[in-house]
Order: C-alpha cells, then structure tokens, then sequence
C-alpha cells in the first residue's frame, strides 16, 4: 500500500469518516472459522453510522463471489460473514472494506470469547415476567382496598386467589436470578445482597399463602411481585452498564487481533496469527505493518515510529542487525526481520502483564454500593429478628402475629430503592457522558475518579497532538510547499505526512523513490527535486536543534521546514480549568528532556519528569500512592498501558493505542481534552446523586421500619412505600440527565 | 359483580398476549441491533437488485 493513494474522492459515509488506515491491511486468514466447506468470519468495522454505510457494506460483500451471507450490526459494528470456502482469499474481504473508507479488524474467536449475552436474556425476561405479574396483581389489589368493606368476601377471596395463580409462577421464574446468587453465597458460609432479598420475597409469599388458606384478610402477593420487579430493573441496568463496558473492551481486543507475513523456506508468504510466531520465523514487515514480536532486522533498513512504545515522538531508524520491539510501526520501506521470541514473551506482552496486574489490584475497588451493602445485611435481618422476639416475648402476640409483624419488616425494608440507587446514577451518568464523546467502561470509574486528588499527564499524543506539525508556514511560499507535498505523498514518514496535511490535495510528483533514513526524490517540473534530511538535500542542518526536514528543487536554494508536535488547542485551559478544581497536576513523559520541559512551562505545570520507562511511570504513581494521594492518570502510548491500569482511575484518548484504551476507564473523542474537565464534573455530581440516594433509601428504612416492627404496615402502606422510595431514586438519578448547573 | 368473572380472565389473557409477544420479539433478536433497525427503513435498494432480504 505504498502506492501514490493518498485520499481518494469518496471514502465511505461522511458522517463515519475515521481517518485513513495508517496500518496495512490485517489478512483475516487465520481467523476464519470452517465448518463442512463453509466459512464464517466476524469482523469489526469502524465508522459505520448510517443506512449508506450499511448498504454499502453490505452491498461490497454481497458482490464478493459466493458469498452467501452478509449482516452489518450497526450497534455493535460487527460484520457476519458466510461464504463457500475457498471462493476467493479472504484478504479480499478486507481490501474491499478498506477502499470504502471504513477501517476494519478481524474478530480472533478465541480472544472475543464469544459472549453470547445469556445473563442479560434470563434477566430480561425475568423482569418482563415480573412485570406483568406487578402490574396484574396491583389491578386486582387496588380493587380490593379500593373497595374495602363494600366488597363482598367472596369477591374478595376470589381476588386474593387469582392473585395467588398469578404471583406463584412469577416469583418462581423472576425470582431465580436472587434465589441462585443466594444459595450460592450461603453455601459458602457468606451472605450477599440477594439473601435478604430472597427471604423477604419467599417468606412474603409464603406468609400471603398462609393467610389465604386461613382465610386471613391481608396477602403480600403484590409486595412480593413489586420487589422482583424493582430490584430486576436494578439488576439489568447493572448488567447492561457492565455488557457495554465488556462490549468495548472486546472490540479493543479485537483490534489487537495481529496477523504476520511469515516468509517460508521457499520464498512464498502465508499470513499467521501473531501468536503463531516461533522464534526463528522470518517475518515481512510492509510499511504500515507492526512488529508482532521481538526480533532483529534481516533485511532492509527503515524508519520506523517507536512513539507507541517508547512515548518518544521523532521516527527512528534501524538498518540490519537492530532490535525491534513488537509493536513497532515500519513506515518507510519494506524489512524483513527474524523473530527472537514468542508473542507471548515480547515486549507488548510483558506491557500486557503490567496492565493485567494494574487491573487486578483496581477489582479489589469496593463500590458505595458494597459498602451499604455489608451495613445493610445484618442490620435488617437483627431488627426482624428483634421485631419477632418482641411480640412473640414481650407482647404476647402469639406465634402468628409475631411472624407477620417480622415479615413485614423484611419486606419493607427490602433494597429496592438500595437496589435501584448506583446503577440508575451510573446509566445515566455514563449516558451523558457518551453523548459528549466520552465512554465510560465501569460503572465504578466514575466514583473513582470523582475521590481523585492529582491528574497526572503523559506529554506525546496526550497533551500534544502527537504528529508533528510545520512551525514555520510563513517562512514558505505555497509553491514550495506544494512541490514539497507532490514528493511527500508516497510517503508515511510522520514529516511526510504533516506536509500532505498542511499542503491538501494533489497530484503526487514523478518517479518519486523514498529512501528511508533520507528523504524522498523525485522529479518536478523535467528537474530533480528532493525533501528529507539536511544531508540528503545537500546542506547543513539548522542549529536549533529542532525537527526539520529539507526541500530542493534542482540547484535552487535549499528550504527549511521546521516541525513541532504541538499542543492541543485546549491544552491549557483544561490544565487550568482542572487545577482551579484543586487537582494537582504532573507530567510524565518518556520524550526527551528538553521537549518535556518546553511543553511543562507552556502549560504552568511545576511537576514534570521525563524520559521515563513504563516501569518508572508506574513506580512514580506508586510512589504518589503510597503518599496517600489517588492518581488519575491521562496517558495514550503502548508505554502508558500500565501505568493507566495502576491509577486510581484512567483516561485515554481515541486515537490511543489499543491496549492503552483496553486499560483506560474513559476513552474520550475527539482533539480537545475538555472531556477529562466534563468527566471530572459528572464524576463528582454522579456520587453526590449515589451518596443523596443512598441518603434517601437509609432515611426511608429509618421512617418505615418502626411501622412495621410495630405492625402498622398493611399490604397497601408497603405497596405504596415501596414504589415511591424506588421512583423517588430513579427521579434524583436522571436530575443529571438534565444538565442544570446548580450550585 | 358476576361480569368480573369473565372480565378479568379476559384482562389476564390479553396481558398474557402482551407478554409472549414481548418473549418472541425478545427471542426472534429484535432488540440485538436497535441503531441497525432504525437506518435500515431507509434502505430499498434489495427490491430493485432482487437481493434475497438478509
């Protein structure tokens, strides 16, 4: 894909533009699954957004030769391929995504784990059973209080009874999900959530049966319904929030999913797995290709663009003999290299482990939710305990009276409105954010983020754009610049392409040769033209020491073009906008010094360090932990993943490395870092709402328990308590949805 | 107050209708691509080419 493409005409949907693949076309080949000459494939595209784009894809692989299947999932951006085997090369596939402007990876079955959602089914289903059941049973309940002492008993027995047929089957079903996780716990000695949960709802039938059958006046058929259908709605907008949070982190995988070009004995390629790599295999890297694994060039020489790995933002070049990491992009020319370890065993993989273990120590994290939780356990099932041996000892209300009152606190007092409290925040927090272009993936980020006291910033791709840009504009005239840019155009070298971007579109110049480590030439006008190194072009280079490139048109004057990385738009004002919240702010950059300190002095931020290692960044926020101080950490390079999983909360920005958005808690879009200020602010607003909720459901319990341990409580004071202490919840939650700005 | 004899049956049975409708659209994957449903009503070029609707 060296060839003279730049940015042809149409590039798919308008509104789903991503920018053009930077990186050659991933061949599918060892992922596809064959079953009896049938072959399936899942891919994940990026950037679909509009009926055009599911038409065009769609469109595209219909065309293929024998293709027998073919559906885009517009929510989800996979792309379900059936076709006869061996009708065409799979590669095809992506090529053909590829020219539609739409950047594509392969779905690696083994690592998407192929998650059929069938938690979130059984619960779903579960609720609707609930629901119907709720709002059934209320009609016939209304009527009966409705109607109290008018009513006939037989009218009201027949009411009670069809409530009974309604009520048993419903708690059976929707009642499994709390049953099973209760069971669960208590064999294994412990008590969760779902224990008192499950007794209030077995024994509130239980109690309502007893009733019936000795022609009692009251049942609890409604309460024990109503509960099943608040808590479920509780139970699957967790499960939802945590499913879209794997959701992404299973489409980052997928991106992950390498192959490499195995040159074999005979000189022929076969596209592998990375993982399939042995020590020893020659590998062909394309421009555009990354290193699968560690190895040693063989062949060729060619800048390549460490920034992923070692954060340093300038092209390196290595010739045959050098050390290549995996995860290093080839930009200029062809290299093959000899693989020295594993997949397992290179470097991405040790960044992998890091991150592994940052992971780890943040799901040891306990949520408010936990935390009320474990007070709200032996606290209700003491008080119900209490209620029984007050009336049955010191009342002397006899075995039934006491039992009912007991039961009745355990109803009352059941966590619906505990249930329905942090997962209503949360969905509609990250909700918003979504909407602002920020993606949450746990719903517990964001009351991480909201305890933070420092943000601590990487400096290339983060704080900077993380593509050199021309300094020096003035200094050129258009015509320079666009002869520059004919030469620059078969180029990826990053110089090359901060010209294009700067210069628009063109035709690229004649017989252009790229010469990696030099420059590129070529002939313009019938004269010969060159743009690269100072040498290359035949001068001295400038003394400023700073990135430049030269250009040359025959035996005119050389033309320098300076470049920095600059900053982003908003840089400062976040900076500013974040310490005005009282965070401080540091930078950690494994650029060099001098860069880091321009940029930190920009910024007026005090505390920078640079040419830091992975290793060294997370020892400095280990550091900062152990200082007591919790860490957000805003970091993009293959070298920040670790650190990002060790922070107390982590954001990454979309045009981050893949395993660094994997490990971030927030992934935000876009150019400007304005997000990370909004995502602070949610955060904050998100655990007041919690805390308020949580405030709210405590005071309720305190309000309604002496009812009920006092046996004031009829099945209509417990319907209406109930739902009102669950809607009051759900209301205080979507008063972020609204955005007000109070205070 | 003999009519709620067949009146609410018939209240239970048109909600139980509402509840298996529910299960099969649930069952039949209407809710798997909700973005994808809502853009494909505007695609009508599988009538012209004759491609079998996938």
């Amino acid at each position: 894909m060296t060839s003279a493409n730049a940015w042809p005409e149409e590039r798919g949907c308008p509104s789903g533009l991503e920018p053009p693949a930077e990186t050659a076309i991933v061949d599918p080949a060892p992922f596809v699954e064959k079953k009896g000459g049938n072959a399936h494939l899942d891919i994940l595209v990026f950037g679909a957004k509009c009926a055009g784009c599911i038409s065009k894809i769609e469109g595209a692989m219909a065309a293929l030769p024998e293709m027998s299947s073919a559906r885009l999932n517009l929510s989800t951006g996979r792309l379900s391929l059936d076709w006869r085997d061996g009708a065409f090369e799979p590669v095809e596939i992506m090529r053909s995504i590829d020219r539609l402007g739409y950047r594509a990876a392969p779905f690696d079955p083994e690592k998407a784990g192929e998650a059929e959602d069938a938690e979130g089914r059984r619960l779903i289903r579960a609720l609707a059973v609930a629901g119907f059941a709720t709002a059934n049973i209320m009609l016939l309940s209304i009527s009966v209080w409705a109607g109290e002492g008018e009513m006939g008993k037989a009218t009201v027995e027949l009411m009670h009874y069809l409530s009974m047929m309604i009520a048993i089957p419903a708690v059976a079903f929707s009642g499994r999900p709390f049953f099973k996780s209760a069971w669960g716990s208590l064999r294994h000695g412990r008590a969760n959530m779902d224990v008192p949960i499950s007794l209030a709802v077995i024994l509130a039938t239980g109690m309502s049966l007893f009733e019936f059958f000795n022609g009692g006046e009251h049942t609890y058929f409604d309460a024990a319904v109503m509960l099943l259908f608040f808590l479920l709605i509780g139970r699957y907008l967790d499960h939802r929030l945590r499913q879209t949070a794997r959701a992404a982190a299973r489409n980052l995988i997928a991106l992950q999913a390498m192959t490499a070009s195995r040159i074999k004995p005979d000189g022929s390629l076969q596209s592998i797995s990375a993982r399939a790599v042995a020590p020893g295999d020659m590998i062909l890297l394309s421009p555009g290709d990354r290193a699968p694994v560690d190895g040693v060039i063989a062949e060729g020489s060619s800048d390549v663009d460490m920034s992923l790995v070692t954060g340093e933002s300038a092209p390196a070049r290595l010739k045959v003999g050098d050390v290549i990491h995996s995860g290093v992009v080839n930009m200029s020319t062809r290299l093959v290299m000899r693989a020295q370890k594993t997949a397992d065993e290179s470097l991405l993989a040790d960044l992998t482990r890091l991150v592994e273990a940052g992971e780890q120590a943040k799901s040891r994290y306990v949520q408010i939710a936990d935390k009320a939780a474990a007070l709200y356990v032996p606290v209700v099932h003491s008080l119900a305990a209490l209620t029984f041996l007050g009336w049955f000892f010191i009342g002397d209300a006899g075995l039934r009276v006491s039992l009912m009152n007991a039961i009745a606190v355990l109803i009352i007092t059941c966590p619906c409105a505990l249930g329905l409290a942090a997962p209503a925040v949360q969905i509609v927090a990250t909700g918003r954010l979504f909407k602002r272009g920020v993606l949450v993936k746990t719903g517990d980020a964001l009351e991480r983020f909201s305890e933070v006291e420092a943000v601590v910033f990487d400096k290339t791709g983060t704080l900077t754009e993380g593509k050199p840009r021309i300094a020096n504009r003035e200094e050129i005239s258009d015509e320079t610049l666009m002869a520059a840019a004919s030469l620059a155009r078969i180029s990826r070298h990053p110089l090359s392409r901060a010209v294009i971007v700067e210069a628009g579109a063109g035709a690229p110049a004649k017989n252009v040769i790229e010469t990696p480590g030099k420059g590129v030439e070529g002939e313009i006008d019938g004269e010969k033209a060159r743009f690269g190194a100072a040498s290359f072009v035949g001068t001295a280079s400038g003394e400023d020491g700073q990135l430049e490139a030269w250009f040359r048109q025959g035996e005119g004057e050389p033309v320098r073009f300076r470049f920095e990385d600059g900053l982003r738009k908003d840089a400062k004002e976040t900076i500013a906008a974040l310490q005005q919240r009282g965070l401080a702010i540091e930078i950690l950059s494994g650029d060099r010094e001098s860069v880091a300190r321009d940029v930190a002095g920009m910024l007026g931020v005090k505390n920078w360090r640079a040419g830091l290692s992975p290793i060294q960044k997370i020892e400095r926020l280990n550091e900062l932990k152990e200082a007591g101080v919790k860490v957000a950490m805003v970091g993009d390079g293959l070298n920040d993943a670790p650190a990002l999983a060790s922070a107390h909360v982590s954001l990454s920005p979309g045009s981050a490395a893949d395993a660094s958005q994997a490990a971030a808690d927030f992934v935000y879009q876009g150019d400007a870092l304005a997000p990370i200020a909004d995502a602070y602010d949610v955060s904050g607003k998100a655990r007041r709402r919690m805390l308020e909720n949580f405030g709210f459901a405590a005071l309720y319990n305190v309000c309604a328990m002496p009812l009920a341990a006092l046996g004031f409580v009829t099945p209509l004071i417990a319907a209406v308590a109930m739902s009102s202490s669950s809607i009051i919840v759900t209301l205080n939650a979507l008063r972020l949805a609204t955005g007000a700005k109070k205070k | 107050m003999t009519a709620l004899l067949f009146l609410i049956p018939i209240a239970l049975f048109m909600g139980g209708i509402g509840l298996a409708a529910f299960m099969w659209s649930l069952k039949s994957g209407q809710y798997e691509d909700l973005d994808g449903a809502a853009h494909r009503i505007l695609l009508d070029d599988d009538l012209e080419e004759g491609r079998p609707d996938n």
